[in-house]
């Protein structure tokens, strides 16, 4: 392996990661606050897509700029977040916090099921495929090789803009230290006066639009079509496992040694990429059952 | 299942008794027959249009009096569902719902899993889409037919158009899904291309799993190593997203695409299919089949498949078509022969055996070993602006009898046994679109 062919499986695997860790994102803080696996992360992540292909395949109909998929993007992300993720929370999740977590996963499992057929109901069956945003951006030519700059430049940028940005919201900002206040303790943080069912609220919508925004984000690179949720939601639960539950740190690095480990195998040994996510997540967990970055007394799945 | 046995006893007395009479069986209200075909999940890209299809083509049938009088009656079974499920609906609509003859399966999983249960329950089943070429190689059955080709001659036509279009290409690369099918095809694919070029150079083997959201490696990689020809036998979902982020990263630019089921997504890629690939069908389906698509029947129906889905016909429909048209000319032809009212099972198996009927495409023969031999089109990619997606140019349509395995024979042995000379030898219609 030359050091160009080495660059190249660099940049497919970042761009690759930087997809995965912003969904994983989503799903690791809301199991960080909440302690709630949720499984229907993998149909907001899908509605997100699917929203988004629908919204700009309408509004360049009417003659829009294709530039304008990009706030199309943000619109779906936050009605995926504000339509679909508040309700789950206001109405389901809230009643089931204190129940044991066997029931909280089938409860989750079961608004996934209902969400999958939704999107059926409501998109039928065919695959769409939107690509104006990524063509916007144009391409970049590497050692002869061309990407898209949608996907080697804006797609890792954004997902190191949601880390720093995440790392910030939460260590300086009011709500962020009400929300890690709550986290570590939602007995004492209640008792100072915090509003932790507010806190819960908004912590699940963030959740919910940033899964809405890897599916926006993904939309323009592939066919949305049913079934795409399940796919992410098992990969965002590889990431968040090995990297440890509630650790967002940790999912970045996590998603890129998977992103990482799965185009060196498509470079070297194409038959096991499938593989390498999950085989990262065992050798992790062999060593550290916590995961990389947890801690033992953390955990609760 | 008692009260079954004793009819079926007395029956059996009562035609041993009557030699005479043995056979015709009683016009029934009308004929219930069974569709298999995915209403959901990834393959529902080919068992929907089927579905539309087959409703339209038995109320066609029922609107032009039935067959014989009596009206068709077609439900469907949801392949999406699982095999589990399959079966168990499969036999209840079988044992229960009076089904007298079913359409099963586009999986060909379902197919191998489905032919013995359809032996067993002794019904007549046609295999109307499923393209696995083992069936009918390692095994004998009374009860299944099919109304297609199969892998081996829609591969040995794709490697032949690559051939003849394209001959001194030195390089393949192939990216196609991880299951069976993906396979499958390339296996049948790179015996039949070494066979007939022994000089070709595989350079790369991608398997990437069945529903990959993301071919991006495998294009950044394929873009390093620049083979002459990428052959990939992905459909629907994959299909698509391959084919689009080749095209927006420009590797179609650099390597002529080989796509044998690239007629199914000709539309849904719109303008992200260029010019100059290779683009099958599964056969001779197109909705533009340069010896069809001024027939009255053929417009008539494209016409209507239009108006009811709003897209054009894929290779789906064609093979509804071809499994609809064998069904009514078998009970037709079991009719006449028999000089009866209404056939009985015997009498339509009889008339099944080497039966030669016709749906959209040209007609179709059953051998005698029960697989359907069909003729095959492949073409080449081409934006034209008459349509706002890729048609096809340099139509070749091969004869079906030279492409498939003759009966008894291993596909694989048979095809790795052919040379050069096939290429030249074979029976081609070529058409300028």
């Amino acid at each position: 392996m030359n050091f160009s062919i080495f660059l190249l499986a660099l940049f497919d695997g970042v761009a690759y990661a930087a997809l995965v860790f912003i969904v994983a994102l989503g799903l690791t803080l809301i199991f960080g606050v909440m302690r709630i696996l949720n499984v229907a992360h993998g149909s907001l992540y899908a509605i997100g897509a699917y929203t988004t292909v629908s919204l700009v395949g309408y509004f360049l109909a009417l003659g829009f700029a294709p530039a304008f998929a990009f706030p199309l993007m943000i619109v779906s992300a936050i009605l995926v977040g504000i339509v679909i993720g508040a309700p789950l929370e206001y109405f389901l999740l809230r009643r089931i916090y204190q129940k044991s977590e066997v029931l909280q996963l089938l409860v989750t499992f079961a608004v996934f099921m209902i969400l999958e057929d939704v999107q059926r109901l409501v998109w039928g069956t065919q695959p769409y495929f939107n690509s104006s945003a990524l063509q916007v951006l144009g391409n970049v030519t590497v050692f002869g090789v061309t990407y898209t700059a949608y996907q080697l430049i804006l797609l890792p940028l954004i997902a190191v803009v949601l880390l720093l940005g995440m790392r910030f919201f939460l260590r300086h900002t009011i709500i962020g230290k009400l929300i890690t206040a709550t986290t570590e303790d939602r007995e004492a943080a209640q008792s100072i006066g915090i509003d932790a069912d507010r806190v819960f609220l908004f912590t699940f919508v963030i959740g919910a639009v940033l899964a809405g925004l890897g599916g926006a984000l993904a939309s323009p690179t592939t066919s949305i079509l049913p079934g795409m949720g399940a796919d992410m939601i098992v990969l965002s639960f590889a990431v968040v496992a090995t990297a440890g539950l509630g650790q967002i740190e940790g999912a970045a690095l996590t998603a890129l040694m998977i992103g990482l480990g799965r185009s060196f195998a498509v470079y070297l040994y194409p038959e096991i990429s499938v593989l390498v996510p999950y085989l990262i997540m065992v050798l992790v967990l062999l060593v550290r059952p916590e995961g990389l970055f947890g801690s033992p007394a953390a955990r609760k799945i | 299942m008692k009260n079954l046995f004793v009819t079926r006893a007395a029956a059996a007395m009562v035609a041993a008794a009557l030699p005479l009479a043995a056979g015709a069986a009683d016009k029934p209200e009308s004929l219930k027959i069974g569709m298999t075909a995915f209403l959901t999940g990834p393959a529902s890209v080919f068992g929907v249009p089927a579905r539309d299809a087959a409703e339209i083509l038995i109320e066609n049938i029922n609107a032009a009096g039935g067959i014989n009088g009596v009206p068709v009656d077609i439900s469907f079974i949801d392949e999406g569902a699982g095999a589990e499920a399959l079966t168990s609906e499969y036999r209840r609509m079988v044992e229960s719902g009076g089904a007298e003859v079913m359409l099963a399966a586009i999986s060909s999983g379902n197919c191998q899993t489905l032919a013995p249960l359809a032996e067993d329950l002794q019904v007549p089943n046609l295999m109307w889409d499923c393209g696995t070429q083992r069936i009918f190689e390692e095994n004998d059955y009374k009860y299944v037919f099919r109304t297609q080709a199969n892998a081996t001659p829609e591969m040995l036509a794709t490697v032949l158009y690559l051939l003849k279009t394209k001959p001194d290409f030195k390089t393949i690369a192939v990216v196609n899904q991880d299951y069976a099918w993906g396979r499958d095809s390339w296996d049948i694919f790179i015996t039949a291309l070494k066979a007939m070029k022994p000089d070709v150079e595989v350079v790369a083997e991608f398997f990437p799993k069945f529903g990959s959201p993301d071919f991006s490696t495998e294009i950044s990689r394929l873009q390093a190593m620049q083979p002459d020809v990428i052959l990939s036998t992905s459909w629907g979902g994959d299909l698509d997203t391959f084919v689009q982020q080749a095209s927006q990263r420009g590797l179609m630019n650099t390597s002529t695409f080989v796509l044998p089921l690239a007629e199914s997504s000709l539309e849904r890629l719109g303008s992200a299919l260029p010019d100059g690939h290779i683009i099958g069908a599964r056969g001779d389906h197109y909705f533009l089949h340069p010896e069809r698509r001024n027939d009255e029947d053929f417009k008539a129906f494209m016409t209507q498949y239009e108006e009811k889905t709003g897209d054009v016909s894929v290779y789906p429909v064609f093979h509804a078509s071809q499994a609809i048209a064998a069904l009514k000319a078998a009970y037709e032809k079991a009719i006449a022969d028999n000089s009866v009212d209404w056939p009985s099972e015997d009498q339509l198996l009889a008339a099944l055996e080497g039966l030669t009927f016709q749906g959209l495409g040209r007609p179709v023969t059953l051998r005698e070993d029960h697989q359907g031999v069909e003729d095959q089109l492949m073409g080449t990619s081409v934006q034209t602006g008459e349509y706002p997606f890729a048609t096809m140019q340099n139509i070749m349509i091969f004869d079906g009898d030279e492409l498939t395995t003759p009966v008894g024979q291993n596909s694989i042995e048979w095809v790795g046994a052919l040379d050069a000379g096939f290429v030249e030898s074979v029976t081609v219609d070529t058409f300028e679109n």
